[in-house]
């Protein structure tokens, strides 16, 4: 308890000596480091915040995205069916149409060959009716004169 | 067996400096002191008044100077104040010079977190630029809780070895020295006045000595400026003894207590040491915290 002036101006000196070297040394070096550390974490926060959001708009264009491919693939497989259904439907018509036109050839053909036995039919009674006729009247009755007459009469028949 | 030990410092000490410096000049040699001072540390009987008396007087330089002459330096305060001081410093240079905005360390943590804490307490109550205050309050608190924590130490560790040694007595409590708190508080009353000024002027601060608390007329004036003269001079002396009355009683109790028998010092010893747990940081806090009031009194209008 005893007084010592020395020791009480030392001690002064000392704190000031002290002070300053806080001031110099110590302060200003952590304070900064305290507060760069501040601003990055408000920055980090903000960027993940960020982040969140851009995420959150990625999904919804996703969603978006895959919402048109499927409209989209509907419409394709709707399209397809039809033109499956279209072209059922044309190959079916085609079918009909030719199997129309062979049947249609195939009856002029027959219409034809019977025609054409028909007349060769007429032809061949014409000559047995006029050989039949010759053999009834066969002096009165010249072939070459009466071929007209017979031509006509094989025509009606 | 403190109790003994210290007994025997303390009738070497009553015998007198004077004494002791011819002493060791008969039994010839460090080496034959140091033995000599041993065995009487250790066999020697009690005498509990010289024992508390040796704990309580520090080294003075130059060694036997008169108990009342003022000029007279307490090596033991200085030198431990210069150690803790300086190892408060390392660590804390330390720290900041590795400082950096990534992640922390444990001893960048440590500090960051002092210098949060003590950043916090001076934006409260003091609104000026903090540049030079918020240094100076972690110098206070940091310094003055090493200072007090001093008195964690065992009473009889250092002393008795000191003495042992050759160093007829140490005290390694600074803040249980007066000189010590009172170096502080009066270089915190420096601090005062330019902030003072600083804050008001040269004119502001006269004001305000000359026409508070009472009033501008002239006759009140003295009344006014020894009322400020003594507020003044209160604030540093309250700072500087509430801080010294804690600690000297505290270290007092604690060699009283190394005065009881040692098969029972462990219970009021540990429940004293863990009660002073408490009152190591109280005090440093209280200190710094009234600074900061004080300068925040002195640099702003009221």
């Amino acid at each position: 308890m005893l007084p010592s002036i020395w020791t009480l101006i030392g001690q002064a000196g000392t704190f000031l000596v002290f002070i300053w070297a806080v001031m110099k040394f110590v302060w200003p070096p952590l304070v900064q480091a305290m507060e760069e550390r501040r601003q990055k974490i408000a920055e980090g926060l903000a960027q993940s915040e960020e982040a969140e959001q851009a995420l959150e708009r990625a999904t919804s264009e996703a969603e978006e995205i895959i919402r048109e491919a499927r409209k989209k693939a509907g419409e394709i497989i709707e399209q397809a069916n039809q033109r499956g259904t279209q072209l059922v439907e044309q190959a079916k018509q085609d079918a009909l149409t030719e199997r129309d036109r062979q049947v249609a050839a195939a009856e002029a053909e027959i219409r034809q060959a019977t025609n054409q036995a028909r007349e060769a039919l007429r032809e061949r009674l014409a000559e047995l009716a006029v050989s039949g006729a010759g053999r009834v009247i066969e002096k009165e009755i010249d072939p070459a004169r009466h071929r007209d007459m017979l031509d006509k009469l094989a025509a009606e028949l | 067996m403190p109790a003994e030990a210290g007994s025997d410092i303390g009738q070497a000490s009553t015998a007198g400096n004077s004494d002791m410096v011819t002493e060791l000049g008969v039994s010839g040699g460090w080496w034959a002191q140091t033995k000599e001072r041993a065995s009487f540390v250790l066999n020697e009987q009690a005498d509990s008044g010289a024992y508390v008396q040796h704990h309580i007087t520090n080294l003075r330089h130059p060694y036997g100077a008169d108990d009342m002459d003022p000029f007279v330096w307490h090596l033991d305060t200085m030198v431990v104040s210069w150690l803790l001081g300086l190892f408060f410093l390392f660590f804390f240079i330390m720290a900041a010079r590795r400082a950096t905005a990534g992640v922390p360390g444990k001893l960048q943590n440590f500090v960051e977190m002092l210098v949060d804490f003590v950043d916090n307490a001076v934006k409260e109550s003091f609104h000026g630029p903090r540049k030079f205050v918020a240094p100076l309050a972690l110098t206070i608190f940091a310094w003055v809780f090493l200072w007090n924590l001093m008195d964690l130490v065992p009473v009889d560790y250092v002393p008795t070895l000191m003495y042992i040694l050759g160093v007829d007595y140490f005290r390694i409590v600074p803040s249980a020295d007066v000189n010590a708190p009172f170096g502080l508080s009066i270089t915190v009353l420096a601090i005062i006045l330019i902030y003072s000024v600083k804050g008001k002027g040269f004119g502001g601060f006269g004001k305000e000595l000359l026409f508070h608390p009472f009033g501008k007329n002239p006759l009140l004036w003295p009344a006014n400026i020894l009322l400020n003269l003594v507020e003044l001079i209160a604030k540093p002396v309250s700072l500087a003894l509430r801080l010294f009355g804690n600690l000297y009683a505290a270290e007092l109790i604690f060699v009283l207590i190394a005065l009881l028998p040692w098969w029972i010092q462990f219970i009021p010893g540990g429940a004293w040491a863990i009660f002073h747990i408490l009152v190591v940081p109280l005090q440093a806090f209280i200190f710094m915290t009234l600074t900061i009031v004080y300068l925040s009194l002195a640099y702003e209008e009221h």
